[in-house]
């Protein structure tokens, strides 16, 4: 059967700040403000919201999402939280894909947030708790502790240089320097993330984005509305989402199967055959540089392996063949984890309807890719819009 | 739209404690036998995979990671709702309706029995800076609620009493209930006060459990059941965390959820067209206020109702036939889903002594519990 | 872009913010405890690191071997009571070695985290666990290790009944 077709009509982020004085809900309702007025619309045009945020720990309250209802303008609407860890940001606007395709909805709120801040001594330490409370939090490991085995099961599997994955880092830092929201932006070299902090080896501090507060919100409508409120909606062309096995170390971290799941399940829905001529422009989940090249593979937009190569040749730079992380990326932007997901979709929404401004990539790029990524190293989410 | 039904229940306890079982195995044995009655093969079958969960419930954050491998879902579309149980059926029906999955499932669980701290919890989903200072236990929002319900409708507290006698005994009953029990009414209001006019059976106690439904689209379900049931309508709605603005007397929340499932499964006039209903009772005076809201009866008339037995099983609108939470345990995160499953058995005349006679159409709705206003409500019938 | 962030350009804070005064706070410190049933699976793995013994299950469908024990494998969807009684050796799968603390503080020696394939389970089945006796420059991906348990009277059923692996 045909299925309902679904686009992203309106878009709004907050700044990315270390820490904003705006409570999580009153970021919430910033970034649900913009997108609304970004296509002139206002909460009585919306039938549902949901909302996307995760961990609870890092906000400090049992039951974030109903603490953040009235930011997020569910008041008196049907609305519901998802959650897929370090995913959700994504996980949310797919949220708001089926809640319209459904045919429940003609128009439904996505609105993503997180206020990291909240958490004493460092939001870090809320990270402890991801860990199997029986086998695992007793060692006390911290979250960099995985991220670390994975990338240097990446490098050594393929072969690959910190060198050679830092030029991420340079690329996306740069790259924020255009965007008005970012919170990390930077003209930094190789050299300064070699020689940055090394926290655990081979993770070093300028290999990672930062903790952030910040909020991003879409519209998502279905195509008779769609089409009255604007003449470029963005269109949901495919989604998918996969969760591999929790038991993380009986995986081979050095390939994230669970992403190329996502992508081909998101790639059968938008009849996509050749992802690698067909999407134009991309937003792979960066919190650490490495992760940008991993999901690069795992999108099968480039060999495993061979991702740092397309980076050091400029394929991934803003101008390049296949702009990849335009806005700058976490590393330049800024990580509030849920909203960061979002932002991507944002970005693709932008970038896609020629909005960019200074971070446009050039060629009215028609097809783009948002991708998230998180839980213990685990779940793949994927959309492709496109005009 | 697509027609979708529940084809395949299954569940596991429900108990005040499951020492044996960690969560992940209870979730499997409801899952497993979900699959069983359902006839399918999740690693096969079911494209979709909802879980239920809160990060404070279980004691992990982002929890949704513990999820997929004891439900079948590894390497598969799954993902966490931070809801009631019926907040997550809904996710799964939403799906389903896209066209783009025709086999979905939904699981919620309790281990209640393992926070040690469940008040303290509770207390940690109020507001941090308006309310929390003040450092009163979380039941004192059920009080004055209560109070205010009480004020506004002249239910009566032998009312509201009567709710625990009903829905004790009705458990007695379900063998699945953790707190059957045959009490007086003098015993319901003679337990000392938690939080004026609360009093202590008045408040369901927490059971274990976990429930796993699979949802199919209308060829499949007939394929797959000989007794598909159908949802015809589902509605759910937020009115507002703040307790400085909420609406005290009536339960937005729950008349909203209702008028949009009403709405979708062309109900206009429930008093005639439900059944029977299995709604919220967190505390007693919840059933009440819940079954006005959902447009069961007049406002003000469910204390009258409950007197007059309407609401027993032999009644012409039983409520709870499966104890509801009073009786079978509050659930966490599951409870919406055990208020589905009771009416899903009963649709399906599987619900052994406490069966209902010619039942077709049912209501299932449930509310997060303090201090939300947060409720979803599903309509089914065979 | 088309973000109309000028309308809403946020309030950054610093550290001085905070030290000045300026802004406003509560603080919660909440009292959350958990005591989680480890269930069948778990209770006989930890039951055995007590003995000194780490055991694994077997799938009878797949045959793969895994540790941590689970009662259903999760790739065939088959029940699993298959006990294995695994080696305490095996290989580092990957490693890191890490400065900062659970909490990010900076930690005053290293730690070096490790994910081990334990000898006796299938290719890949590992667990989390720390190296030492060892030199954190001279550790690679693939260099075999044991574990080093506390003595028997300090064993209590937990992971930390191994102290950590060392290099054989």
């Amino acid at each position: 059967m045909a299925m309902r077709k679904v686009a992203v009509v309106g878009a709004g982020m907050t700044k990315f700040m270390r820490r904003a004085q705006e409570t999580g809900r009153e970021l919430a309702f910033q970034a649900s403000r913009m997108a609304l007025d970004s296509c002139e619309m206002t909460l009585d045009d919306i039938d549902a919201v949901a909302l996307g945020t995760a961990p609870d720990a890092f906000d400090g309250l049992h039951m974030k999402g109903e603490y953040l209802s009235d930011g997020a303008g569910a008041w008196h609407k049907p609305y519901m939280r998802c959650y897929v860890g370090g995913g959700t940001g994504v996980f949310a606007a797919i949220q708001g894909w089926y809640h319209v395709a459904s045919g429940l909805f003609d128009t439904c709120l996505v609105v993503c947030e997180e206020k990291m801040s909240s958490c004493m001594p460092h939001p870090q330490g809320a990270f402890l708790t991801i860990f199997d409370h029986t086998t695992e939090r007793a060692l006390k490991p911290n979250l960099i502790w995985i991220f670390a085995l994975e990338m240097n099961r990446y490098m050594t599997m393929h072969g690959i240089e910190k060198k050679d994955i830092a030029l991420v880092a340079v690329k996306n830092k740069r790259n924020a320097l255009d965007h008005p929201c970012a919170q990390l932006a930077a003209n930094i070299t190789v050299e300064d993330v070699l020689n940055s902090e090394v926290l655990a080896w081979p993770v070093q501090r300028l290999d990672i984005s930062p903790t952030s507060d910040g909020a991003v919100a879409i519209v998502m409508a279905a195509e008779h509305v769609a089409k009255r409120i604007t003449d470029k909606p963005a269109w949901v062309r495919g989604v998918g989402w996969s969760l591999d096995t929790a038991y993380w170390t009986s995986r081979d971290l050095y390939y994230p199967k669970y992403v190329e799941y996502a992508a081909r399940m998101a790639y059968d829905m938008a009849g996509i055959t050749e992802p690698r001529k067909e999407i134009h422009v991309v937003e792979p989940y960066d919190p650490f540089d490495y992760k940008e090249l991993h999901h690069l593979e795992g999108l099968l937009l480039a060999d495993k392996g061979d991702a740092p190569r397309l980076t050091a040749e400029g394929v991934t730079a803003r101008d390049g063949n296949m702009p990849v992380c335009p806005s700058g990326g976490m590393l330049g932007v800024g990580n509030p984890i849920a909203a960061a997901g979002l932002m991507k979709i944002s970005e693709i929404f932008w970038q896609l309807r020629g909005e960019a401004g200074k971070r446009q990539v050039p060629g009215q790029p028609k097809t783009g890719l948002a991708q998230s990524w998180g839980d213990l190293m685990q779940v793949g989410c994927v959309m492709i819009l496109g005009v | 739209m697509r027609q979708v039904a529940i084809v395949g229940v299954g569940y596991s306890g429900f108990r005040s404690i499951t020492p044996d079982l960690s969560y992940k195995e209870l979730m499997y044995e409801a899952a497993a036998k979900a699959y069983e009655d359902a006839g399918v093969d999740p690693r096969r079958d079911v494209e979709s995979f909802v879980s239920v969960a809160e990060d404070f419930n279980e004691g992990t954050s982002i929890f949704d990671e513990y999820v997929p491998d004891q439900i079948g879902g590894v390497l598969k579309p799954v993902h966490t709702i931070a809801g009631d149980g019926i907040h997550g059926l809904i996710a799964a029906y939403m799906q389903v309706l896209t066209g783009a999955m025709d086999i979905v499932m939904v699981e919620a669980h309790s281990k209640a029995s393992n926070v040690l701290t469940l008040s303290d919890v509770v207390a940690y989903a109020m507001d941090p800076v308006y309310n929390r200072p003040l450092r009163a236990n979380p039941l004192f929002i059920a009080g004055m609620e209560m109070n205010r319900y009480l004020y506004k409708t002249g239910t009566t507290e032998e009312q509201c009493a009567q709710v625990v006698v009903k829905n004790r005994a009705n458990g007695f009953l379900n063998p699945s209930a953790a707190y059957g029990a045959s009490l007086s009414l003098d015993a319901v209001l003679s337990s000392e006060p938690l939080s004026h006019p609360l009093k202590r059976l008045e408040v369901s106690s927490h059971a274990d459990g976990a429930i796993v439904m699979v949802l199919a689209s209308g060829d499949v379900a007939q394929e797959l059941s000989a007794l598909p049931i159908w949802i015809m309508g589902v509605g759910w709605c937020n009115e507002t965390p703040s307790l400085e603005t909420r609406d005290w007397e009536s339960a937005t929340y729950a008349r909203n959820s209702a008028r949009m499932a009403y709405r979708l499964a062309g109900i206009r006039n429930p008093r005639l067209e439900i059944d029977f209903a299995e709604v919220d009772d967190t505390f007693a005076y919840k059933e009440l206020q819940h079954m006005e809201a959902l447009g069961l009866c007049r406002e003000g008339e469910a204390g009258l109702l409950v007197e007059e037995g309407t609401t027993e099983l032999d009644g012409e609108l039983p409520l709870n036939p499966s104890g509801g939470s009073l009786g079978v345990g509050h659930l966490l995160d599951a409870s919406g889903l055990a208020r589905v499953l009771e009416v899903v058995l009963q649709l399906r005349g599987e619900a052994g002594q406490r069966q209902l006679e010619d039942v077709e159409t049912g209501l299932a709705f449930g509310w997060r519990s303090i201090p939300t206003t947060s409720g979803a409500a599903v309509v089914l019938s065979i | 872009m088309s973000a109309n962030v000028e309308n809403f350009p946020g309030t950054p804070l610093s550290q001085a913010d905070f030290d000045e005064g300026k802004i406003l706070t509560t603080h919660w410190k909440p009292k959350l405890e958990y005591g989680w049933d480890a269930g069948v699976a778990i209770s006989r793995y930890l039951a055995e690191l007590k003995n000194g013994r780490i055991i694994g299950i077997k799938c009878s469908r797949c045959r793969s071997t895994v540790v941590p024990p689970r009662v259903v494998c999760e790739w065939c969807w088959e029940p699993m009571d298959d006990w294995v009684y695994l080696k305490d050796t095996g290989t580092v799968n990957t490693f890191s070695i890490c400065y900062i603390r659970w909490d990010a503080s900076r930690a005053k020696e290293p730690q070096i985290p490790a994910v081990i394939e334990i000898d006796g389970a299938s290719k890949g089945a590992g667990i989390l666990h720390l190296l030492d006796e060892v030199n954190a420059d001279d550790v690679t991906i693939g260099m075999k290790v044991q574990a080093v348990w506390k003595p028997a009277d300090e064993r209590t059923g937990a992971i930390t009944d191994i102290r950590y692996f060392k290099p054989t």
